[in-house]
């Protein structure tokens, strides 16, 4: 109940125009549909509403809903501003046409196969990855790629294989992990033949 | 308080020297310093407003939905109701995919089949649903259906295959933390 209302505040047509509207504007400010001002306000009234709503139900379970929240949230924090720093960055050293040649519109295959290595090597909390994705989309970076991305990104880690070892064994972990790896390849592609006839 | 500035002792150290380096950029009017400092502050400011209300309601959503009532159906039947019952659990947890090999443990002990522990461990690394409450705030909701439904078939026909090459001789050992 609580999620359908969450997502019914964040349905919005997130399409090719408004982003190239803002790309065109020349300025590296990014704002996705959901922080429109009304749109916050709305998600914020529901937040709210939400809290009032669970805190005259059940007082205790609603304060220890909030403290797992904030706990959360302030775990997120550290790392979400660091990758935040890291991708500013970037976005100053290599210009937005670097980047969108390597993993842009006109990289083709290639810009696959870099967002698949990145995202397997890659150890980033979905947290993070889902803004990061944001601020990549706003420069340039398709969302064929991005699914690429945040796919093996999810599935593949290959960071975690020798943990994953311990309770598969080498064989298996390595297997589901190259597996996953060239699904998310798939995902990618079938992505991009569907996302213009939607 | 000590334990948490421990547990993020790089990513402060890192915050910390960025923080100086942008004073002394403003200071020095070093150009590549203000144009990073302002790329940071734009994605800073709009994400900081909105993410704590989805934590506010991933928290509320942890109290609310009991996991054990859906724990209670795993293991009964491994065809379809089987498989929606593990996509369903691993739906409803949260943390990163290393969280999810000691439930695939319990999930074995339990007498789930190879095929559903691996289904399991991909709708969890792709299903989560206060993931995907980000997914759709942060990319939208096209893209974010169209990613799930797609993901989907994918990562069953993945625990199909490791079923089928693995059948004699998958095991799920105990693991202690060290």
């Amino acid at each position: 109940m609580l999620f359908r209302q969450l997502f019914s505040v964040n349905e919005l047509p997130i399409d090719a125009d408004q982003f190239n509207i803002l790309r065109n504007n020349n300025t590296l400010s990014y704002v996705p549909p959901c922080f429109k001002e009304s749109l916050m306000r709305i998600l914020f009234s529901a937040t709210v509403l939400i809290v009032i709503v669970s805190f005259i139900c059940n007082r205790k379970k609603t304060i220890a809903g909030l403290k797992t929240g904030l706990r959360m949230f302030l775990n997120l924090l550290p790392p979400f501003i660091t990758v935040l720093i890291g991708v500013a960055l970037v976005l100053s050293l290599l210009p937005k046409e670097v980047i969108s040649a390597l993993i842009g519109e006109k990289s083709g295959f290639l810009g696959y196969i870099i967002a698949a290595l990145i995202g397997s090597i890659a150890l980033i909390p979905g947290f993070v990855a889902y803004p990061l994705s944001a601020v990549l989309l706003k420069n340039g970076v398709t969302y064929p790629v991005i699914a690429v991305f945040i796919t093996t990104l999810m599935m593949v880690g290959i960071v975690t294989i020798p943990l994953e070892k311990k309770y598969f064994g080498w064989k298996v972990a390595l297997t589901r992990n190259l597996l996953s790896f060239f699904g998310a390849l798939i995902i990618g592609s079938l992505m991009a033949l569907l996302w213009s006839l939607i | 308080m000590k334990k948490y500035f421990l547990k993020n002792r790089t990513d402060l150290i890192i915050i910390l020297l960025f923080t100086v380096f942008a004073i002394l950029s403003i200071f020095t009017n070093f150009e590549f310093g203000l144009k990073t400092i302002s790329n940071f502050k734009i994605s800073f400011l709009d994400m900081i407003a909105f993410i704590p209300l989805i934590f506010v309601l991933i928290g509320l959503f942890d109290v609310w939905v009991p996991r054990s009532v859906i724990q209670k159906h795993i293991g009964q039947g491994s065809g379809i109701k089987g498989i929606f019952w593990v996509i369903l659990l691993a739906m409803l947890q949260a943390g990163p995919l290393y969280g999810a090999f000691p439930v695939a443990l319990m999930l074995w002990k339990k007498g789930s089949s190879i095929r559903n522990i691996f289904i399991y461990l991909g709708a969890f690394s792709t299903m989560k649903i206060p993931m995907l409450s980000f997914e759709i705030g942060f990319l939208g909701w096209k893209f974010t259906l169209l990613r799930t439904i797609l993901t989907l078939p994918v990562f069953i026909i993945i625990a199909v295959t490791m079923e089928k090459i693995f059948k004699n001789t998958f095991t799920v050992h105990e693991v202690h933390n060290e």
